[in-house]
């Protein structure tokens, strides 16, 4: 292609750090060259992390490299907010000022900032809920530290599968995970062969744990059909939905079993390339995750001939750079393209043109976690935990007004009053006044709620959606119309910014919420649900109607 | 072939269709702003959205395939709905003075711009005017992708221009937003060209508008063929005054598809370089 660059010149050490960013994603990638384009948010994420910004001189030599023109890969770093294309401080603090941090102190965490002369600026939801409020440092540099382990998160239930192992073992080491049963699932998924694995799962009965509660077996029976080759797999840990710390918990306590699931769905469905995309905000994570991804690449666990059964399977972690939008699936094939994370029409789905055009599977962390437990036990006793209808368990994240915010483990079926007793209740002797259910994109519920079951079909029928597993707990004190103002206020932060109705809609939204013209607020709720491309517009409105619905908040 | 029913009314046609072909061929006259015949649908200003049977969502009638049997409703309430309320978010955040499409749908929808408070939110800014040739408005500008895909893989491959930023922040630009004669740009005009509102204007158009002389009753067309090259572009020259303000090329020519390069689009300066001549735009 022939291109045209401005003046601007990259330094000697841009230019070193853009060179090794293109060795080492080619080395992860098992050295198989690939065109180049879907390099890009790795080696802009290389320059940030090294010089705290994007020159322009760096950005004209990245698009030499990778063949994509100047104002093509400025549209890509400026999707991303931990991208900066202006000169910046090399350490900056992120602070929270989203719903679970602002009834929890936020403002006095803003307030300390602004006298103390730091570089700092407000954030949305960092998925740190459980420890509300939250900062997260962002270091560039050369000197810049590696991500802090940060203490261990408060993990509750009863007969706990998917948390068995998390907090408990050392999430680095390979030999501890095998020794807590890892990698017996994979031994026996081998065994089984691709078919009855899908079958398995299929009469699991497991539904997504993403928030589209799509039935899992079905996705991946389409996916293994498909004639088109290759076929991709994505687990998807861009968990952003505000209230949501359930994958990040999964992905630093328990790594290896996020990369055995992968395994064995990878296997399942005839794919040898995946991917992991791991929201930007999530640095432990991504670091434990490649230190799994490279121990059992060592073992053979991955690689040309896994486990020695003949198959193949590389897996490549993609760092997020700031952006809610690349949790929806479509929007994170853009993203890991190199392309702006702005959502495609569907149809096509993704089992027949996902990523590349492939086949491709996408997974939330939590639905995956789940497969090695089906494998080993099989479909149909898997499906005796729960209910008929939401079979399994389900992580809830607790936060907000209540005494043991944490990630919670419960078999569906319990009730949300149930779950809330297990954390502990509503502290303080204060009396309840809401719960948010599912996130920015859930529902609000009245105290009257707490005799609901948690299940799919139970949330179905009382007009709520357990989305995410967010469970956040607002009392008698809290401010409800500052809560809904800030929802209002990310999906306006949050919204790419490519169909109107969402674009627009979400700050004509915030703006006709701050004048209480709720009249008004239904109107431009029903064209964002009616007309948006893809489900953050469809569902921008779903908080603030809920609330309307069933809170007194005006 | 491919049957289906559009607002009780059967309909056959070819396979691959949009439904937007399908509600044409029934007369059916569907709104559109980010649609071009020429250019990839992106379906971005969902102004076209109809309702489908079966469908959560209303879908867009520019980019939606016919499948066998498609019950789809174009005039309902939920589609009226949409289309005002699109109209009116678009309407109250951009100056639309210079785009007549966009208006008429406006008046046709019943949108009430006027709404949204006292002071919403717009894009308002001021103009880009940053070359002898073209100048850009974003004011005026309804973010519908066309100019970026006129400048890109759908015609021009040059890539000069691109979406930047993000949500209500997002907006065309070159690289660190550079004056347009640092950037990549070849001033082919495609992007003028495929602009529904006027934010992209030939510098001669924009200059009469400012003196308040533009008057397109007062105008001629006239088509010819370009000289420069062997190619033989058809030139449709807009003539006001004796003077030529604004060259385009017709979307249905077979040469051109509506696209010009420099040359075409903007070398007609010689035609009316005369001594005696008074009528033309400095």
């Amino acid at each position: 292609m022939d291109l045209h660059f401005t003046s601007a010149r990259a330094s000697a050490a841009e230019r070193a750090v853009i060179d090794a960013a293109l060795r080492q994603v080619q080395d992860d990638a098992g050295g198989r060259p690939r065109s180049r384009r879907h390099l890009a948010l790795p080696v802009l994420h290389a320059v940030q992390d090294n010089f705290g910004w994007i020159s322009a001189g760096a950005l004209n030599y990245a698009g030499e490299r990778l063949a994509v023109a100047p104002a093509d890969l400025y549209g890509v770093a400026t999707f991303y907010k931990l991208l900066r294309t202006t000169e910046s401080p090399l350490r900056i603090v992120h602070v929270c000022d989203d719903i679970a941090c602002l009834s929890a102190g936020a403002q006095q965490v803003v307030a300390a900032m602004e006298g103390s002369g730091a570089a700092w600026e407000r954030s949305p939801c960092l998925g740190q809920c459980d420890r509300a409020p939250a900062t997260l440092v962002v270091e560039a540099g050369a000197q810049r530290n590696p991500p802090a382990a940060a203490a261990p998160p408060v993990i509750g239930g009863s007969n706990l599968r998917l948390l068995r192992r998390a907090g408990k073992i050392d999430p680095e080491s390979l030999d501890e995970y095998r020794a807590h049963g890892g990698y017996a699932a994979l031994r026996a998924a081998f065994t089984l062969g691709p078919q009855r694995i899908a079958g398995e799962v299929d009469a699991s009965k497991l539904l997504g744990r993403g928030g589209a509660a799509f039935p899992t077996g079905r996705k991946m029976a389409a996916v293994a059909a498909e004639p088109s080759r290759p076929h991709y797999l994505i687990c998807n840990a861009d968990e952003s939905e505000p209230g949501t710390f359930k994958d990040r918990v999964l992905l630093e306590q328990d790594p290896f079993a996020i990369v055995e699931a992968m395994t064995i769905a990878a296997y399942a469905t005839g794919c040898e390339y995946a991917f992991i995309y791991i929201r930007g905000e999530y640095p432990l994570a991504a670091a434990r995750v490649a230190n799994a991804i490279a121990r059992a690449r060592a073992a053979g666990l991955l690689g040309d001939d896994v486990m020695g059964s003949g198959a193949r399977l590389e897996i490549e972690v993609r760092r997020g750079a700031g952006a809610y939008i690349c949790g929806e699936e479509t929007a994170l094939f853009n993203s890991i393209e190199g392309k702006r994370g702005e959502p495609r029409s569907k149809p096509p789905f993704p089992v027949q043109s996902g990523l590349f055009g492939k086949p491709t599977l996408v997974n939330n962390v939590e639905t995956l976690a789940n497969l090695p437990l089906i494998v080993l036990e099989g479909g149909a006793e898997f499906a005796r935990i729960g209910t008929p209808g939401s079979t399994g368990t389900r992580l809830f994240c607790l936060s907000g007004a209540v005494a043991k915010p944490g990630l919670y483990e419960v078999p569906h079926g319990v009730t949300l009053g149930e779950l809330i007793e297990l954390a502990g209740g509503v502290p303080r002797g204060r009396r309840l006044q809401a719960v948010l259910l599912g996130g920015a994109a859930g529902t609000f519920v009245a105290p009257d709620a707490l005799t609901m079951r948690l299940t799919f079909e139970d949330a179905r029928a009382a007009r709520a959606t357990l989305g995410s597993g967010v469970v956040m707990l607002f009392d008698e004190t809290a401010d409800m119309v500052a809560i809904l103002r800030r929802i209002a206020a990310f999906f306006r932060d949050e919204s790419c910014g490519q169909c109107v109705p969402c674009r627009i809609g979400t700050v004509r939204q915030a703006e006709a919420l701050r004048r209480r013209d709720f009249a008004l607020v239904d109107e431009i709720g029903r064209a964002m649900r009616d007309a948006s491309i893809c489900g953050l517009g469809q569902t921008a409105a779903n908080a603030i109607e809920s609330a309307r619905r069933n809170l007194n908040v005006w | 072939m491919v049957d289906l029913t559009i607002d009780g009314a059967p309909v056959r046609v070819p396979e691959g269709s949009t439904i937007l072909d399908a509600c044409t061929s029934l007369g059916i006259d569907t709104p559109t702003l980010c649609f071009l015949e020429s250019l990839t649908p992106v379906n971005a200003c969902r102004v076209c959205v109809v309702e489908l049977e079966s469908s959560r969502a209303l879908v867009p009638a520019c980019a939606r395939r016919v499948e066998p049997a498609m019950v789809v409703t174009t005039d309902s309430p939920r589609v009226r709905h949409s289309r005002k309320m699109v109209l009116e978010f678009l309407a109250s955040s951009v100056d639309l003075s210079t785009a007549p499409d966009a208006r008429r749908y406006c008046d046709r929808y019943g949108a009430d711009p006027g709404r949204y408070g006292a002071a919403p939110e717009t894009v308002a800014q001021p103009v880009k005017i940053d070359n002898a040739l073209y100048v850009r408005d974003y004011a005026k500008c309804i973010l519908c992708y066309k100019c970026v895909e006129a400048c890109g893989a759908d015609a021009q491959n040059t890539f000069a221009i691109a979406v930047a930023g993000r949500g209500f922040d997002a907006r065309i630009s070159t690289e660190y937003d550079v004056p347009l004669p640092d950037s990549a740009c070849v001033y082919c005009g495609n992007c003028i060209g495929v602009c529904p509102t006027g934010a992209l204007m030939f510098a001669s158009e924009h200059e009469l508008r400012r003196r308040g002389e533009w008057n397109e009753a007062r105008q001629t067309r006239t088509d010819t063929i370009c000289s420069y090259c062997g190619v033989g572009c058809t030139l449709t020259l807009h003539v006001q005054e004796n003077a030529i303000v604004k060259v385009t090329s017709p979307i249905e020519n077979s040469v051109t598809g509506g696209h010009l390069c420099v040359k075409g689009r903007f070398g007609f300066e010689y035609v009316q370089n005369r001594p005696d001549d008074e009528g033309a735009p400095s």
